[in-house]
């Protein structure tokens, strides 16, 4: 079955790029525009992945995967934070709070897959 | 695989496109004195969004802009500076490029003049660091501005002397640099810092003396098959492609790194706690290849602890990078992957996306909109057959018809509502022109707009953009006095004007209402004499400001660059008209001015009046019609040589018969005998005859021109319940027809 990835990014533009870059590999997408919209449907279903973004309205991506880490479900998901400051800080911040690992941006559909692929083998 | 993204482009102008509204909203109302730290936050996101579509989108000339401009939003944010109006300026103008650009890149045309963004980057950067602290981390240094500092790594042979190199690459900025030799080839490592060159330039220099495929400027590198995309994948090709990613991989890159002394530029990476590989990446160390390693690996494993920190800049290099530490791996502890462990799992429930809106290409929602016109019409004839049945044999069915007619009525209103959109759209950017306006004009103006959620017709919305901008200049300009004035007269400092939209009947109605000075009958009568106007000083306060409508007509005392010109209020009487709507003027002396813009809800549906010549159907304008009445004989009286006029309760009113005007052969020639319309625009009226009228109804406007050409006194068609076409007139046209 299809692996199940969480995007979550405030850019409708960002959104509809990884998704349409994931899909083309056959993964299944979900997309949120922030992280409570992408905590909230963490709680309703189970992802294999998720990618979020760190800046965005309302709950940040390091919130997020802070939240997500405190959910029993998600203590060993693959969480990749999409930023773009790749400084020592973020890094520290996102490891702190749990994440698997970072990209910067910008990317392109070819890296994501690379990570991606990468991330669920 | 590969995705065109080109696709993406349209809705990330869009996005690009409500971020700068919403970012110079949020700018034109902070407080400059106590900014709302929420409100700096939004403003910073929508820079950094911009930037992060910019950047994947390809759009390097929006994420220079926006790069500096989120510097220096970030320290605002972060309260290590202070906010002050001039940041505020520099936002509002840095805004205004970036919305250039993006026109640029989605309409085309010429590219923004490259000094203006050069000079809107410095004096962004300028307050950026304006209160003498600026930061002294490298981290902090813009990455793409103008002047930056830059790493250079090259391979050259040993002997080779590169010091006529070190002297050019020095005109470029401040040169440090040093060596290692290896083999036969020397490895240097030079640091540019202030400098002004390209990196295309940089390469252009080195290149005669490095190995080309060598030489790596800020950690890429810039041999020639590296300048595409696709340096990721041939890093890939090169290598093994599994140890490429892992985060033991990653360290052995370190290591091989750390004998190179560069840093891996990883634009990807992993949190990772364990790594039995650890050891040996190690002992890869020893093993680890003289090559220059391709490190622009775009991710990677975080495994450790000191990962986290290896990306610091070490202390004695001021690189933005840094040098690894070698000290650093000693502490790795080794671990398991966590990501072999995920728990696969997913449930198959759907996900709703979470979208409250959809965007749709306009084609079809016209599209949608024509074809419920087609259906309306075909209803409207269904009903008009239905007319004729016997209502006791066929009562089911009319009954049907009646509930279908209510249908479509719900069905029509729906997607009509489709392409209403709220006037704020327009109303957004005002606060804007009056901000700059009034600062250069010295003058105190405060806008308020009433009623923005106001919904019409979005093609109106978008043509309503420039008349609007021109009344409200023309407010700023001549209306409101100077302060000293205004006190002088009793009145407060400082001025107001109000955009207040309403609906009224099927219309929109827009006011712009200042409290300035009103318009100056004196002037304004004296100037259309100069012109040769034929006005004369009995004439009513109204007829007066009329005047301001004809071509070319201007009170201003010197053309500035803000109003005078005289291409103004013709030109917003002629838009406004062309969108089927009105403009009114009420002005007092020394309390201020009202214009009134009346407008049609929308463009593709019109309040008619169907009357008929000769058994021709025509439809008029509901709005324009003011009364229809039968005439006296002795009311109509003919002047020779201007055609014939009708007494109206006193008032003469010009004549025009339809017959005549469009050749149509009828009995009714004679104005007593038919009906005359009396039809208003622009504050002038004309008796129009027609044989009679038919009655009142909705019908769907199809453009002639389009379809057919222009005609004289013709706006469109449209096709009537029985199938036929009628015409519908242009009552603007028939009234200058008959002058």
């Amino acid at each position: 079955m299809a692996k199940h990835i969480l995007v979550v990014d405030d850019s409708v533009s960002i959104r509809q790029m990884v998704e349409v870059t994931l899909l083309s590999a056959k993964y299944k997408v979900t997309l949120a525009k922030d992280g409570q919209e992408g905590l909230d449907k963490c709680k309703k279903e189970k992802f294999d992945f998720v990618l979020t973004d760190q800046n965005m309205p309302r709950m940040d991506g390091i919130t997020l995967v802070q939240s997500l880490r405190g959910l029993p479900a998600y203590q060993r998901t693959p969480i990749v934070m999409l930023t773009t400051e790749a400084g020592a800080d973020m890094k520290a911040k996102g490891k702190a709070a749990g994440a698997t690992g970072w990209m910067v941006k910008p990317f392109n559909p070819a890296k994501l897959l690379e990570l991606t692929k990468k991330v669920l083998g | 695989m590969s995705i065109d993204m080109q696709q993406f482009n349209a809705v990330f102008f869009e996005e690009v496109a409500e971020h700068l509204a919403n970012m110079e909203s949020l700018l034109l109302d902070i407080d400059v004195a106590s900014p709302n730290i929420d409100d700096l936050n939004a403003v910073f996101r929508a820079a950094h969004s911009i930037k992060g579509g910019a950047g994947i989108f390809g759009f390097d000339d929006m994420t220079e802009v926006t790069h500096i401009l989120e510097t220096l939003l970030d320290r605002l944010r972060k309260e290590e500076l202070t906010l002050t109006s001039e940041m505020i300026d520099a936002f509002l103008q840095a805004g205004d490029i970036l919305a250039e650009q993006k026109e640029v890149h989605q309409e085309g045309g010429e590219l923004v003049d490259e000094d203006k963004i050069k000079s809107v980057c410095r004096l962004l950067e300028t307050l950026s660091s304006d209160d003498g602290e600026k930061a002294e981390e490298p981290n902090e240094i813009p990455q793409n501005v103008v002047k930056k500092d830059k790493s250079i790594s090259f391979l050259a042979p040993v002997d080779d002397d590169i010091t006529s190199l070190f002297e050019e690459l020095s005109q470029f900025g401040q040169l440090t640099s040093h060596s290692e030799v290896t083999d036969n080839m020397k490895i240097w490592l030079l640091q540019l810092n202030d400098c002004s060159a390209t990196d295309e330039e940089l390469i252009d220099s080195i290149s005669f003396l490095a190995e080309p495929d060598s030489i790596k400027i800020d950690g890429v590198s810039r041999g020639d098959q590296a300048e595409s995309f696709g340096f990721f994948d041939e890093q890939e090709e090169g290598d093994s492609s599994e140890e490429n990613f892992g985060f033991f991989d990653d360290d052995k890159e370190s290591q091989e790194v750390i004998e190179k002394k560069e840093e891996p530029q990883e634009s990807f990476g992993f949190f990772e706690d364990e790594s039995p590989k650890e050891k040996k990446a190690a002992e890869s160390k020893q093993i680890a290849s003289k090559e220059v390693v391709e490190t622009e690996q775009g991710f990677g494993l975080f495994e450790d602890e000191k990962s986290a920190v290896k990306e610091k800049p070490s202390d004695i290099d001021p690189r933005p990078y840094g040098f690894l530490d070698g000290r650093e791996e000693e502490n790795v502890k080794p671990t398991a992957k966590p990501k072999k462990e995920v728990v696969k799992r997913t449930t198959n429930k759907p996900a709703s996306t979470g979208e409250t809106s959809i965007r749709v290409n306009t084609e079809k929602v016209d599209q949608l909109i024509n074809q419920v016109g087609e259906l309306v019409i075909t209803q409207a004839m269904l009903m008009q057959i239905s007319t004729e049945l016997d209502v006791s044999e066929h009562d089911v069915l009319l009954n049907r018809l009646t509930q279908l007619e209510r249908n479509t009525r719900d069905l029509q209103e729906s997607v009509m509502s489709i392409r209403m959109m709220p006037i704020s759209f327009v109303f957004g950017r005002f606060p804007r022109v009056v901000r700059d306006l009034s600062s250069k004009l010295k003058k105190k103006i405060e806008l308020r707009m009433v009623g923005d959620e106001t919904e019409l017709d979005k093609g109106l919305v978008e043509q309503l953009a420039d008349p609007l901008t021109h009344l409200i200049r023309n407010s700023i300009d001549h209306g409101i006095e100077m302060p000293e004035h205004r006190i002088a007269n009793g009145k407060p400092e400082t001025g107001t004007i109000t955009l207040f939209a309403f609906y009224e009947g099927g219309n929109v109605v827009i006011n712009i209402t200042d409290d300035g000075a009103g318009l100056n009958r004196e002037k304004i009568l004296d100037k259309a004499k100069e012109r040769g106007l034929d006005v004369s000083d009995s004439m009513s306060d109204n007829d007066v400001y009329q005047l301001i409508f004809s071509a070319g007509f201007s009170t201003a005392d010197q053309v500035t660059d803000v109003s005078g010109r005289g291409v103004g209020m013709d030109v917003v009487k002629r838009n406004i008209h062309g969108m089927g709507g009105q403009v009114d003027i009420h002005s007092e002396a020394g309390i201020g001015s009202t214009i009134s813009i009346r407008l049609p809800l929308t463009l593709a549906i019109l309040d008619g009046m169907s009357i008929s010549v000769a058994g021709q159907i025509f439809i008029i304008p509901l709005t324009l019609i003011s009364e229809s009445l039968q005439p006296l004989a002795e009311d109509i009286k003919s002047i020779n040589g201007k055609g014939a006029v009708v007494k109206v309760r006193g008032e003469y009113i010009p004549l025009v018969a339809l017959h005549k005007l469009f050749n149509i052969d009828t009995e009714i020639t004679q104005a007593s005998d038919g009906i005359l319309v009396l039809l208003e625009s622009n504050n002038k009226k004309i008796a129009l005859l027609v044989d009679q009228l038919e009655g009142q109804q909705q019908v769907v406007l199809k453009s002639l021109e389009t379809n057919f050409h222009a005609i004289p006194c013709i706006s469109g068609a449209t096709i009537m319940g029985d199938g036929t076409v009628a015409l519908i007139l242009d009552v603007a046209g028939l009234i200058s027809e008959s002058d």
